[in-house]
């Protein structure tokens, strides 16, 4: 077990826990902000999309010890009020079916936009292939990250 | 769970109400006002008073439940409408829809009513069962009732008020008004509508005056899923509770021998690792009680990642289960013995078995007309062979229960989409009385039929019981897809004649399965052709197998529109005309008994998909274009898909679809439904496969289970409803299976090449995120 010192969403957070434990379950289970969602545990389907120093990352194969200083945002933490345009955009489109996969969807989508502002159907396709929808709503997360940006 | 009272006068009150309920006028039996506390109106009705005697199958007690009060409409002063959602969520939308369909009848703003999770509750609610595409269509007359009534109260109590007849009273949007000019909100007669007499019979709104149903209204849940709210079974804590795992077997038809956890108990946080017997030696299983392994060897501990970890330094030895057998009561009181083998299978043998099994014999399941001799006399016999796999549900939230159990009383929150099947089974194996038991149901990160089997509730409360400690038990990735209840693997042969002048004369499909085969014998196209057999055999299997979205229906669509998309070429004929051709005769000269589809229904679907999809017009030339359509739960369905190759992979561009299930309640969610169940279909057709080596499960995770992807789902999905006033009929499985036909007729047209067995590409995933 060792100490680390965590930023998450603006606050800072201390842990104990082992070096290895990755990310996602420091975040669901000691910090008890269980919006990151756990899905395959292998940087296989997106669930558990988090933002590192506002970067897309898979938390579930992070481990605690390599985080370091780095800014955590998870999707407690994307907007206050739940108003980031990504979020609007997924209200004003009623993305969400089962709506598991969606915190995923929307942290992988809010990086996208930060890096490319306007982004073509083959930009989104291929940033948001990691991110599997189970109840395949892709169409509409397309539709929602051009709204959001603007298009 | 309280007040289990039954009443003995509720099948005649039933019955009555049955009478009745066909007409716009219904009279009331189930509806009871009171007084809110703090002013206000609370009426409760019941939601189980409409049903429809097929309906016993989701609520097998429905003559004890039809007089229960059960779910209720609140009205406060300040204008606020709450209403009771009683089936889980699990992406469907209910808890959108089913409000909506009372928010209708009451007339009220639907910006001031506030959706409420019911609890579970067996006596009252009935199973709350989610699944079969029966929410909407079950609830859709006592829905209606209730809110009318509640609307005729608060007119009447306004009438009384401001001393004037009812007749010169409108109430809309959650207003009442007076020719007089005079208003008032519904929260301002709430109260004194709860002194108001309930109503016997009241008047349903025409369909044509729906200004709710009918009008998009977005998620209710929509806010809590972008912000990440704690809304799922995986989500739910609770101080003190302790995270298990199960370590189960490596492979179907092995059973643990024996374990060493000395390793594993020195790892930090770690509480116990014992085993655990799920059901004891002669358990009578009810019919959701489904479950793979019985021998559980189960690691306690503090946090998830511990418990992965110490799983990890098990020492664990197999054995091979012999042949078991044990007793099941289905939901009617029927029981059966279940025999399963021994070994250890693999999907090689499974093909060749079925290959053998093919050719034996089978039973009959339905028979038109002469058969043999038709076969024996044709000009033209086309016969081909359909192969698909076992499948995965793979729901994004995989499998997880939180259970705390004493001696005196149990808790269990989590997802399942049918708490009341299980907790009588609960019940049973806790010992403990079904009041002392109370499930909470979590919003389900997908289900498509794995959470109807609740045997992970059981496992929690087992393992909270023997460890006297709060626990949630969570299955890794892994172990939810190695670990399933699947969907059965599954082939047919189907045979067409034809006579010299190309009609078709007969019409042959013989079907089997591991371990159920899949025919629907009444289905289309029963009762278009003179003559028709359908016959079905079956292997046993100790793989387990369970409902997956639109059961046995998800095969039959594919297999029998590719073996129809064939003969129309054989014959010369257009795909959609020759369905047509073939319904037409079905409507004016239906062959046999049984029919379970309604030809004209059928048709108007492929007519509109024709028209949408511009079928056969010259500027879709070009297009690899495949159709298929199918009926299954109540509703109707057909796609026309548009293939291209690309980078060597079939890629489906474009999808048109049309869908055939009465009044469509929340048209925007069932427009997004009907675009998941294409993409999902186009996925498990193109990629869905689970294999086995020697009993084991060859697929884990996402590497090697191919999921459909976001760039390999179309940019368009234009979806299209048939217009009617029929009440609503199913909408969460219909539009899935005949995607699988669509696929394949368009990967001919793509390729060349017909496909027989699924998944149509194998090629293995590269797709790491
Ligand atoms: S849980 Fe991290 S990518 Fe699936
Ligand atoms: S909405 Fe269910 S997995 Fe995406």
């Amino acid at each position: 077990m060792a100490k680390y010192t965590l930023k998450v969403n603006g606050k800072t957070f201390k842990v104990d826990v082992d070096a290895s434990t990755p990310l996602l379950w420091v975040l669901r289970d000691h910090l008890h902000l269980p919006g990151t969602k756990y899905g395959c545990g292998m940087a296989l389907c997106g669930a558990c999309t988090v933002h590192l120093n506002g970067a897309a990352t898979r938390s579930c194969v992070l481990p605690v010890s390599s985080v370091g200083k780095s800014e955590i945002t998870t999707i407690e933490g994307l907007s206050e009020q739940g108003d980031h345009p990504v979020q609007k955009a997924w209200l004003e489109h009623d993305v969400a079916q089962c709506g598991y996969c969606q915190s995923g969807q929307i942290m992988n989508a809010a990086a996208l936009l930060k890096t490319t502002p306007n982004p073509t159907d083959e930009e989104i396709e291929n940033f948001m292939s990691g991110n599997i929808c189970r109840c395949g709503t892709y169409l509409r997360i397309k539709e929602a990250i051009k709204t959001a940006s603007g298009q | 769970m309280k007040n289990k009272n039954t009443n003995s006068g509720a099948d005649t009150l039933l019955a009555e109400h049955m009478e009745t309920d066909s007409g716009g006028m219904l009279r009331r039996h189930f509806l009871k006002a009171s007084a809110l506390v703090g002013g206000g109106l609370m009426l409760r009705f019941s939601w189980l008073s409409g049903l429809k005697p097929m309906d016993k199958m989701v609520n097998p007690n429905l003559t004890e439940q039809g007089s229960q009060l059960n779910g209720y409409i609140q009205i406060t002063p300040d204008n606020i409408v709450k209403i009771l959602c009683p089936n889980p969520e699990f992406g469907q939308n209910v808890m959108t829809s089913l409000p909506m369909i009372v928010a209708e009848e009451l007339d009220v703003d639907w910006k001031n009513v506030v959706v409420e999770m019911g609890p579970h509750d067996n006596v009252k609610l009935g199973p709350q069962f989610t699944g079969g595409s029966n929410s909407v269509r079950m609830y859709w007359t006592p829905l209606r009732n209730a809110g009318a009534s509640a609307r005729q109260m608060l007119i009447e109590a306004a009438a009384k008020a401001w001393s004037v007849p009812a007749s010169e009273i409108t109430a809309k949007e959650g207003v009442l008004s007076h020719i007089s000019g005079k208003t008032a909100t519904y929260g301002e007669m709430a109260a004194a509508a709860a002194n108001v007499a309930v109503p016997k019979d009241v008047q349903l709104k025409s369909a044509k005056d729906f200004t709710i149903v009918r009008n998009s209204k977005k998620n209710a849940e929509g806010p809590k899923i972008v912000t990440g709210k704690p809304l799922f079974g995986l989500d739910y804590w609770q101080e003190g509770m302790k995270i298990a795992m199960i370590e189960h077997p490596p492979a179907f038809g092995l059973k643990l021998k024996s374990f060493d956890a000395s390793q594993a108990l020195k790892m930090p946080g770690i509480v116990d690792v014992f085993s655990l017997k799920l059901y004891e030696d002669g358990y009578e299983q009810a019919g959701f009680d489904t479950r793979t392994f019985n021998d559980l060897l189960v690691v306690v501990g503090n946090s998830t990642w511990e418990v992965m970890n110490a799983r990890k330094k098990l020492k664990t030895a197999w054995e091979p289960i012999g042949e078991t057998k044990y007793n099941v009561v289905g939901w009617r009181g029927d029981k059966r013995e279940v025999v399963v083998p021994a070994g250890l299978e693999s999907t090689s043998a499974h093909l060749e078995k079925m290959a053998a099994y093919a050719k034996g014999a089978a039973k009959e399941l339905r028979k038109d007309g002469d058969p043999e001799t038709a076969f024996k006399n044709a000009a033209q016999v086309i016969e081909r062979t359909y192969h698909a796999p076992f499948l995965a549900h793979n729901c994004m939230e995989p499998i997880n229960f939180f259970a705390h159990v004493t001696d005196e009383q149990a808790l269990l929150v989590g997802p399942l989409q049918g708490p009341g099947w299980i907790e009588p089974s609960l019940s049973k194996i806790l010992n403990l009385p079904p009041e002392k038991i109370e499930i909470q149901m979590t919003r389900m990160g997908g289900g498509f039929g794995r959470r109807a089997y609740g045997h992970y509730m059981t496992e929690a409360a087992l393992i909270s019981r023997k460890v006297k400690s709060p626990v949630k038990l969570i299955y890794t990735r892994e172990d939810d897809m190695t670990y399933g209840i699947y969907r059965p693997m599954y082939t047919a042969t189907y045979r067409a004649a034809l006579d010299a002048n190309k009609n078709l004369i007969g019409f042959h499909v013989k079907g089997g399965g591991i371990p159920e085969h899949p025919i629907h014998a009444n289905r289309f196209p029963a009762g278009a052709v003179d003559n028709y057999l359908a016959e079905g055999w079956e292997i046993p299997s100790n793989i387990t197998i369970g409902a997956f979205r639109a059961p046995r229906s998800n095969f039959n669509a594919a297999a029998e529109q590719s073996f129809l998309d064939e003969v129309a070429e054989a014959m010369g004929k257009d795909p959609i005309d020759f369905r047509l051709e073939l319904l037409q005769r079905a409507k004016t000269n239906p062959v046999g008994q049984n029919n379970e589809y309604d030809a004209d229904r059928y048709a108007g679907v492929l007519e509109l998909l024709k028209e949408k999809s511009g079928w056969g017009k010259p500027e879709n030339s070009h297009k690899k274009r495949g159709v298929a359509a199918y009926f299954c739960h109540n509703s109707y369905a057909g796609h026309v898909v548009d293939m291209v190759i690309r980078d060597g992979e079939p890629y489906v561009e474009h999808v048109t679809s049309a869908m055939d299930c009465g009044i469509v309640v929340n048209p925007d969610a069932a427009i997004n439904m009907v675009q998941g169940a294409v993409v999902d279909g186009i996925g498990n057709a193109l990629y869905g496969a689970l294999t086995h080596k020697d009993g084991a499960p060859e697929q884990s995770n996402f590497h090697n289970y191919r999921i459909i992807r976001h760039h390999e789902a179309p940019r368009n999905i234009d979806v299209h409803f048939v217009q009617n006033d029929i009440d609503p009929t199913g909408l969460g499985e219909p539009p899935f299976p005949p995607v699988f036909g669509a696929v394949a007729n368009a990967l001919y047209k793509a390729t060349g090449n017909r496909k027989y067995m699924q998944p149509f590409t194998v090629e293995p995933p590269n797709t790491q995120g």
